[in-house]
């Protein structure tokens, strides 16, 4: 490895003048700072040192995956594909299927984006097109505050707060106004699948706005020149020539709240009701992923128990995997080649 | 914005249309206006709600107390406030260096293959979900010592840590102008010593901001926790025991039936929202004062 380690190729220079440098100063010592003839051995010992560091990046993303191959064979073996689709999840029986929480992880999350999309472009437009230069960066450090609040904190506040709201003002005026599409029936228990949304949709908000500001912002400043020259106005300028070019970079930034929202668990657990059901209706109770582990995992009793909520973890594990590689690759796309310095 | 009318459109077609267009330009602006609007709402009420209940509920028996049994009012979250402090400790005490020396070979050696690969792996890290990483801290610490305890959860902590650590310290040291380097090779310096005593200490107080972007991060975790750290009732120091952590407290709190826990609980947010801001905020000043100039 050290061979190949030069410093940055792209500068001429350091690495011939380094080389005499050290061979020089064995003879004479010309800083304080030169070590004597041994500094090879301290280079090369400095260098194992830092590559085992970032060998052991590496090491642990395969631990992970080791692990948790590992330690769902016993499920796998039993279920096997079906364990995906059973809707029993059955611990005294050991009969064991994703499916419910599959179900209430997928709707949480797609709710949330459902809500926070909009939000979080409007603000990322707000903020890099339209509002005045000095309220760009206290603005944006408000909206990434909500980033920094622990997801704890965000359950907290939802069951004392945005559940009781839900119940008394929200849920009635939705089931009057749109039960009739099924969405919105049964009991206002206030927790449920849309409160879990909701509390999601706050959450993933600062992720797909930071980043989609981040991508609007290496759109070259002359394409919005451009249309301003045409006669466009703010909105076609920002439609035609900002939101156009940053096109798969939003893309990217929504995948990536995506990616958030599917692995997010405590608010969510805290609000969504915890029952391995199926239900159409959004005020009804569900489960996902990410809350079955946080809530039976420390209490599983049996191998084949555990080994379920770890093939869960794999199949979490896995999709949020997927999911931030492509939306990574989105990003990348995008600002690729740009040195990205977002002008909060 | 400026338009200017061309010659060949009549001006009354032009007063058509742009009104149109301005009405929808208007729409626009102030659907981005009340998009900011919703999304300011719930983090002032958020944090207004954290105030006002947290305030309220803070007193010298919570701050110094441990938790009296289900039911009794009173008690406090005093062990736990100390569980974090230690679970957080050993998470940075195996996080940070691990992270630091990751970021330093990907900004000093990592252009090329290997390197693009361990910056590939931990930005995959960073979007594995928390509580996957509790399960694989059990599986590598709980299962052998067959035992919840603090190790466990610091474990877990660290690994969380680790990938933003590595990220924002290659950033910043690839900051460090090249002539640094150059200058020091040209006095003869070996190559770990200008890394170290240049290089890195040139970008301490960008690597030291990464490390506390790390830590606030995984400060108020919780779900890597439920079956690491685990909890307890009462004090403990050792690492190989269950401990009590802030987070879990709270989260056990908000979810009981009682309202004196409620109560605990958002004081238990104030106090974790507290520590967090109060240890980014003191490591700042820190920096800006130069006293950790001289650590690294």
């Amino acid at each position: 490895m050290a061979n190949q380690a030069l410093p940055r190729p792209q500068v001429p220079g350091p690495q011939p003048v380094a080389g005499a440098g050290v061979k020089g100063a064995q003879g004479t010592r010309v800083s304080p700072l030169v070590s004597a003839p041994d500094g090879v051995m301290a280079d090369r010992a400095f260098m194992g040192l830092i590559f085992s560091c970032a060998f052991a990046v590496l090491l642990i993303l395969i631990l992970i995956v080791y692990e948790l191959v590992l330690r769902s064979q016993l499920s796998w073996h039993a279920f096997g594909w079906k364990f995906f689709g059973g809707q029993d999840w059955d611990p005294v029986s050991e009969q064991f299927g994703a499916l419910p929480f599959i179900y209430g992880t997928l709707v949480s999350s797609l709710l949330a984006l459902i809500l926070a999309v909009p939000l979080s472009i409007g603000v990322a437009v707000f903020t890099t097109e339209m509002c005045p230069r000095w309220l760009r960066g206290p603005l944006s450090f408000t909206v990434e505050l909500l980033a920094a609040i622990p997801s704890v904190i965000y359950g907290l506040w939802a069951i004392f707060v945005l559940v009781p709201i839900l119940r008394s003002y929200v849920q009635p005026f939705l089931a009057k106004s749109l039960g009739w599409t099924g969405l919105f029936s049964g009991p206002p228990y206030g927790i449920g699948m849309l409160a879990a949304g909701i509390i999601l949709a706050i959450m993933i908000v600062p992720i797909i706005s930071s980043i989609t500001r981040e991508v609007l912002a290496v759109v070259p400043q002359h394409q919005r020149e451009a249309a301003l020259a045409l006669g466009a106005t703010r909105w076609e300028m920002i439609r035609m020539a900002v939101l156009r070019n940053a096109r798969a970079g939003i893309v990217g930034a929504i995948i990536l709240g995506l990616g958030r929202a599917l692995g997010e668990t405590m608010a969510v657990t805290m609000v969504i009701g915890n029952r391995p059901e199926i239900s159409a209706s959004l005020f009804a109770p569900g489960y996902t992923m990410a809350s079955v582990l946080a809530n039976e995992f420390s209490e599983a009793t049996g191998d084949v128990y555990l080994s379920a909520l770890i093939e869960i973890g794999l199949a979490l594990f896995l999709v949020t995997i997927i999911v931030n590689a492509l939306a990574r690759f989105m990003v990348w796309s995008v600002t690729r080649g740009t040195p990205v310095r977002s002008n909060a | 914005m400026p338009r200017t009318a061309t010659k060949s459109v009549p001006a009354h077609r032009i007063a058509e249309i742009s009104l149109w267009r301005r009405a929808r330009n208007q729409a626009a602006t102030s659907f981005a206006v009340a998009t900011v609007v919703v999304v300011l709402v719930p983090l002032v009420a958020i944090f207004a709600y954290l105030v006002y209940k947290g305030l309220g509920s803070i007193n010298w028996a919570f701050l110094t107390q441990t938790p009296k049994p289900p039911g009794e009012a009173g008690g406090g979250m005093a062990n736990a406030i100390a569980g974090s402090v230690l679970i957080l400790g050993i998470g940075s005490l195996l996080g940070v260096p691990l992270g630091i020396g990751a970021g330093i070979y990907l900004a000093e050696f990592g252009r090329n293959r290997f390197g693009d690969s361990i910056r590939f792996v931990s930005d995959v890290l960073n979007g594995v979900p928390s509580i996957v990483i509790g399960i694989v801290a059990y599986a590598i610490v709980v299962l052998r010592q067959k035992h919840f305890s603090a190790l466990a959860g610091g474990t877990a902590l660290a690994i969380m840590m680790v990938p933003t650590i590595t990220r924002t310290t290659e950033e910043m040291i690839l900051l460090v102008p090249n002539a640094l380097r150059e200058a020091a090779y040209g006095l003869g310096i070996p190559r770990w010593r200008t890394t170290l005593s240049i290089v890195l200490r040139t970008a301490t107080s960008g690597v030291i901001t990464g490390v506390m972007l790390a830590f606030a991060r995984v400060a108020g975790e919780t779900a890597p926790l439920l079956f690491t750290a685990f909890g307890n009732q009462f004090w403990n120091w050792k690492l190989g025991q269950p401990t009590a952590a802030l987070p879990l407290q709270i989260f056990t709190y908000a979810i009981s039936p009682y309202d004196d826990w409620h109560r605990q609980a958002w004081a238990g947010a104030l106090v974790l929202i507290i520590l967090i801001v109060g240890a980014v905020a003191a490591v700042r000043v820190a920096v800006r004062h130069g006293t950790l100039g001289g650590v690294m």
